[in-house]
């Protein structure tokens, strides 16, 4: 039947041109072609989505690209980048799987509102969560201003302002995730845990936990990778101060008005890493699910 | 099995006398010095309303059986406290339990499809509640080890759960349970995620180990046989109430309600008798052989059904009935006859009774039923 196709194929007016008995040899029965309405916008899309990156890496100044990634500004930026977005997504794990559990398991008043609220991050633009955030906790901020007055802290414009603005940003990605896994998982296995003496943390603890670690981790690594590419509340909230704050996506922004060239290379390897972390998910989480 | 027509209609004939209880089943030193377990469980979810009074005995097998949807996983679950109780009480060796959370009850569960923790070990499973309880980890293990070893599952101490087999998953479920000492044992269908070869020697070492439980063991299942096997005593539960409790010989002979009738596999009527005669709800009349009167009711197996294609003559004319086909189905190596009629009944007969009579569905048929093979009791 391989010549069939072929000649089809080659006949090159289409599939639509292929008689009802050309089909009768092949062994899976044939859909149809494609419609015509759904592939050109198929295909234009995939083109608008990958284009771009390929014009990265036709553009990348590959001859200067090892001087590019060894010079200490990069790896500042780069160290600073991956310390923050981990640090940022270690606070989202400590504060956003109770907070996914709380709105999983617990039947509260309010629930649907609480949940909406802590939806509003996934939806804000960045900036208006940095603007809010120095609202919070500037140095004359609600909490802030005490922060200063009684311990001495202060966030703005700190590297650990960058860890706030992109919890802030990322750990609803954790909290959502997480939430999904935990209505998904069956609560009875914690139900088995009580009857055994066990109390509900530890039920939590030794039972749910192991069973929604792979949920967890997806989230995590959403979360660390939503921090990585963090932007508009960091340099809101944190200001763009190099080796302090000033994170890869900041350096791209500012090479690219300087040195293009600097910004492509910084570019690319914030796409190597993007690349990394979707493998990583798919081998890992994606598939197993 | 008779099939859900054949239950309708047998409802129609029973009536709604089946609400009367036994009450012969509250067993004689329940309350002695408060040993064993004592309860009133209500439980209100929307419209379904759970009432059941449950007393048993330490060592004794109770069977909580009932069709889908009674309530009897609703009351294993109030004993266990996973199910808040809306009025009643609990009592345990004496112990009120209705506020004590589930974790803090001396209550030890089989689940129905076990819920072994998928990521823990067969041996970590068993030493989860003796951990819980307190013991150190060694000590959990040492337990639990034991624990295994006398379910026969020593060789599977370190598989996780999906490794093992039903049978063997059923077994480190209710290690599990035993582990913690509970002095009340709850099974939920402790055999219906099993395969029907499984089951035979998964219901025979259960039985071995209910036996040697000292403590109370309460089990709920759907499958007579079940319940007939496992258990010293049957509560049945319909509606959220108990219609019946006995010793599985007792409900066989005696059911009280057509689901009973039904599991059991007789013909059940409910009448009022005046001597020999039963005067059915439904409207003719059984000649019975007992000598009763006022309520009561009265069963016979569909075996003693014999069918006639015409009004047979020479045949006591006081047992039969006009009666046409209304389904049939194989039953073992006899073929089950469903009939409506003066009297709808189902009737046993063999193959080759069945192709001599032609009988199909709609045929019309006599049916006649000895007196001898008939039972009346009191309703």
């Amino acid at each position: 039947m391989t010549v069939g196709s072929v000649d089809g194929s080659g006949a090159g007016s289409g599939r639509d041109a292929e008689g009802p008995g050309r089909g009768r040899g092949l062994i899976s029965p044939r859909r149809g072609p494609v419609p015509v309405p759904l592939l050109v916008p198929a295909l234009v899309g995939l083109a608008f989505l990958v284009l771009p990156l390929v014009a990265l890496l036709v553009r990348a100044p590959w001859s200067d690209l090892p001087d590019q990634l060894t010079s200490p500004e990069v790896w500042q930026a780069l160290r600073l980048s991956l310390l923050c977005a981990t640090a940022a997504t270690v606070v989202s794990l400590v504060l956003g799987v109770p907070l996914a559990w709380l709105l999983a398991r617990v039947d509260f008043p309010g629930r649907g509102f609480v949940r909406a609220l802590v939806t509003l991050p996934l939806v804000l633009p960045p900036v208006v969560g940095g603007v809010a955030l120095l609202m919070a906790l500037g140095r004359n901020g609600v909490v802030g201003q005490w922060l200063e007055s009684w311990f001495g802290v202060s966030l703005p414009f700190t590297t650990a302002g960058v860890v706030v603005a992109e919890a802030f940003v990322a750990m609803p990605f954790l909290v959502i995730s997480v939430e999904g896994t935990l209505r998904a998982a069956d609560p009875r296995y914690e139900e088995a845990a009580t009857t055994l003496g066990a109390s509900r943390f530890t039920a939590f603890r030794r039972v749910t936990l192991p069973l929604i670690a792979p949920g967890i981790a997806a989230g995590a690594v959403l979360a660390w990778a939503r921090a990585l590419g963090e932007f508009g509340a960091t340099i809101t909230f944190a200001g763009n101060f190099p080796g302090r704050t000033q994170t890869m996506p900041l350096a791209v922004y500012l090479a690219l008005q300087s040195d293009p060239e600097a910004a492509i290379a910084l570019s690319l390897v914030l796409l190597t890493v993007s690349i990394a972390v979707l493998a990583g998910l798919r081998d890992r989480w994606m598939s197993a699910s | 099995m008779r099939g859900a027509e054949g239950r309708k209609r047998a409802k129609k004939a029973v009536g709604s006398g089946a609400g009367s209880t036994a009450g012969a089943g509250s067993t004689a030193g329940a309350g002695r010095s408060g040993a064993g377990l004592d309860a009133r469980l209500v439980v209100r979810r929307g419209a379904f309303r759970l009432d059941v009074g449950l007393r048993v005995v330490p060592g004794e097998v109770v069977a909580l059986l009932g069709p889908n949807g009674a309530g009897k996983t609703t009351a294993l679950r109030a004993l266990a406290g996973l199910e808040p109780l809306a009025d009643g009480y609990l009592r345990l060796d004496g112990a009120a339990l209705e506020r004590t959370p589930p974790e803090s009850r001396p209550v030890g569960v089989v689940f129905q499809d076990y819920l072994l923790f998928p990521h823990l070990t067969a041996l970590d499973n068993v030493a989860f509640g003796p951990r819980c309880q307190g013991a150190s980890k060694a000590e959990a293990r040492a337990l639990a080890a034991e624990w295994l070893g006398r379910m026969g599952l020593a060789e599977h101490a370190g598989a996780k759960p999906r490794r093992l087999s039903g049978g063997q998953a059923q077994r480190v479920a209710l290690a599990r349970a035993l582990a913690t000492s509970p002095r009340l044992l709850l099974l939920d269908e402790p055999l219906a995620a099993l395969d029907a070869r499984t089951r035979l020697d998964v219901r025979a070492q259960l039985r071995r180990h209910l036996a040697d439980f000292e403590a109370v063991a309460v089990l709920v299942t759907h499958d007579p046989l079940d319940a007939m096997v496992l258990a010293d005593r049957l509560v049945v539960i319909e509606d959220g109430q108990v219609v019946q409790e006995g010793t599985p010989g007792d409900i066989a002979r005696h059911p009280r309600t057509d689901y009973i009738a039904h599991l059991v596999g007789l013909n059940l009527y409910k009448g009022v008798a005046d001597r020999h005669t039963v005067r059915l709800d439904a409207g003719p009349a059984i000649t019975t052989t007992e000598d009763l009167t006022g309520p009561v009711f009265v069963t016979f197996p569909p075996s003693a059904v014999t069918l006639y294609g015409e009004r047979p003559t020479g045949v006591s004319a006081r047992n039969l009935w006009r009666c046409a086909v209304a389904g049939m189905e194989t039953h073992g190596d006899q073929i089950r006859a469903d009939l409506t009629g003066e009297l709808p009944l189902a009737a046993d007969l063999t193959t080759v009774a069945a192709a001599e009579l032609g009988l199909h569905t709609g045929a019309e048929v006599w049916a006649a039923v000895k007196a001898t093979q008939t039972h009346a009791y009191p309703a």
